[in-house]
């Protein structure tokens, strides 16, 4: 077989699958160790300057708004970021924080392209290397299973792949051509659920993303959760339990969490907030004011709710969830 | 005649290629009023299937994102994008509908930018599912404006897999056989692929369009068979559900 094509962008992180093992042996919590603690305490505790971080599922779903917000409050830099995103990356990209993203969307949907992106990009203050989203998900996977990469069938023959840091391989047993996703590691994972105990089982209502395979590719893990349920409520139905304990490093009670997106069955998007912040980012200027205005000059995620329009707002928004 | 405008004509054809039975990735604007709009006319039991893991949603509302809530309102299972993706890597998506800013003769797409990729001239999103979904259903509609921006015969960026650079390349590389685009969907015409070359044909044209309409608009030589065939102006009854059931805020049209 001629010469198999390799991406030839760069690879962030690549950690060996036995240093993950002794992590998780020397470092992670078998036991049922209460976790709850204030976003503050939880990013301050966990997220470092220069670490590789990944948050799910994305900016306007059930996204861990307020962790993120938090971080950026704390401006927490130098970090390289598993960009599935929306809101959530335009706010750590454009406070400055991000220095390499593994891309795969970052826009707005129905509403066009991340003027933050844009200028991120077009100035080359951050380095972008290419994923499709699967493959990112499969990346995630990959360190699930404990395995230095995963073999898959997408991205082969594109610009996406040579601007990837995947190698093609050639199939011990059949010969195909592969795409090898290299596993990725992060060495903290953001996800918001609908419900979790203090010790971390923690539980999502509808689609979960990539939740299951972030969560288990996660070095450290911080759950923010709408409700914090006893204990004897994860019991009943532990089949629902996506994300058990043992992968959990601390646990925040966020409600209305990923505002302004939704939280599918809970509360819908807030529409309003979402035009005006996009309206805002438009210009450099814009998009500092609303990071002013929503982030450094607030003091926690309960003072954001109190600015977001307090309980007949949030009543509103869980109105319209029912409306779904 | 209704009146009727460049939306509305993309989502009526883009809805008449779905096909009732089958399962088909749906992504944000065009394709889900398409896909509405197809179950409320010829294709009721059209699966549509959301890349974050909605399946078969009843799209009695309309999703503003690929991974909301609306995208498994009353489905048929609400998983994960690993869970979606493998089915189509097993092969049971058989259409996938995609945009771009650019495509050219054999049906590449760029979702990620114009101009060198380190430092570019424009920013898009990327690639998103578009690369999977490019890579893994066995046809793809590529639904977009059509004019000389868009239809280039060199893309700055390839995205997402076409027939890369002609018979035999998907293979070559690696994707599964028998996988590629089908149609695009535009609001002068409709366009498939040659057999032999894999390059794009002309097949019909939307009402009140010519030929050397589409050719002036396209940035490279499109084949033009003998017979050509008329599109359909959208139907009143298509427009009414639009307008007034499907997106009564207009948010897209």
């Amino acid at each position: 077989m001629a010469e198999l094509p390799a991406g030839k962008g760069e690879l962030f992180r690549m950690i060996p699958v036995d240093e993950l093992r002794d992590f998780v042996r020397a470092e992670k919590q078998k036991g049922l160790v209460p976790k709850l603690m204030d976003e503050r305490e939880a990013i301050a505790r966990f997220v470092k300057s220069g670490m590789y971080i990944g948050v799910e599922l994305y900016g306007s779903v059930r996204c861990p708004m307020s962790l993120v917000r938090e971080i950026v409050r704390q401006r927490i830099g130098g970090l390289d970021l598993a960009g599935q995103g929306v809101l959530e990356n335009d706010l750590l990209i454009g406070a400055g924080l991000v220095k390499n993203l593994d891309i795969t969307y970052h826009g707005y949907e129905v509403f066009g392209v991340s003027p933050v992106l844009r200028r991120a990009c077009e100035s080359g203050k951050v380095k972008t290397v290419e994923w499709s989203n699967a493959a990112l998900a499969w990346r995630f996977k990959a360190a699930a299973m404990g395995l230095p990469y995963l073999p898959v069938r997408s991205m082969l023959g594109t610009d996406t792949f040579n601007f990837s840091a995947a190698k093609a391989v050639e199939c011990p047993f059949t010969g195909q051509k592969l795409c090898a996703l290299p596993a990725l590691a992060l060495d903290v994972g953001l996800i918001h659920v609908h419900r979790a105990d203090e010790f971390g089982n923690a539980q999502v209502d509808g689609i979960s993303g990539f939740a299951a395979e972030m969560a288990r590719a996660s070095k450290r893990l911080i759950i923010s959760a709408e409700e914090i349920v006893p204990h004897e409520e994860v019991q009943k139905f532990p089949e629902r339990t996506l994300i058990p304990y043992y992968l959990v490093d601390a646990v925040v009670h966020a409600p209305y969490g990923s505002l302004p997106g939704e939280m599918p069955y809970v509360y819908w998007r807030d529409e309003e907030h979402v035009k005006a912040y996009m309206k805002a980012a438009e210009s450099e200027e814009g998009f500092q004011a609303y990071l002013q205005e929503w982030v450094y000059g607030v003091r926690d995620h309960w003072h954001f709710l109190e600015k977001a329009g307090g309980e007949k707002r949030l009543s509103e928004l869980r109105r319209l969830a029912t409306r779904r | 005649m209704a009146e009727y405008n460049k939306s509305e004509l993309l989502i009526c054809t883009a809805a008449h290629q779905m096909e009732d039975n089958t399962i088909c990735f749906i992504g944000t604007g065009i394709p889900m009023l398409a896909a509405a709009l197809a179950k409320r006319t010829h294709a009721p039991h059209l699966m549509a299937a959301f890349e974050f893991g909605g399946m078969g949603a009843s799209m009695e509302r309309l999703p503003l994102a690929v991974g909301g809530s609306r995208t498994f309102h009353k489905a048929a299972s609400a998983s994960s994008i690993c869970d979606l993706m493998e089915a189509a890597a097993r092969g049971f998506i058989e259409y996938g509908f995609l945009g771009g800013a650019q495509i050219d003769p054999f049906g590449n797409l760029n979702t990620t930018v114009i101009g060198d990729h380190d430092r570019p001239k424009v920013r898009f999103p990327g690639s998103g599912g578009a690369n999977d979904i490019g890579s893994l259903c066995w046809r793809t509609i590529a639904i977009m404006r059509h004019g000389k921006q868009r239809f280039v015969p060199r893309l700055d960026f390839l995205t997402t897999a076409g027939y890369l650079d002609g018979p035999g390349a998907r293979e070559r590389a690696g994707l599964p056989r028998n996988t590629g685009p089908y149609r695009v969907v535009t609001d002068l015409a409709v366009l498939d692929y040659d057999e032999k070359t894999c390059r794009m044909r002309l097949r019909a044209l939307q009402p009140g369009v010519t030929v050397e309409q589409v050719q002036a608009e396209t940035g490279f030589e499109l084949l033009i068979p003998s017979r050509v065939e008329q599109n359909p102006p959208p139907q009143p009854e298509e427009l009414r559900l639009l307008r007034e059931v499907i997106d009564p805020q207009r948010l897209y049209t």
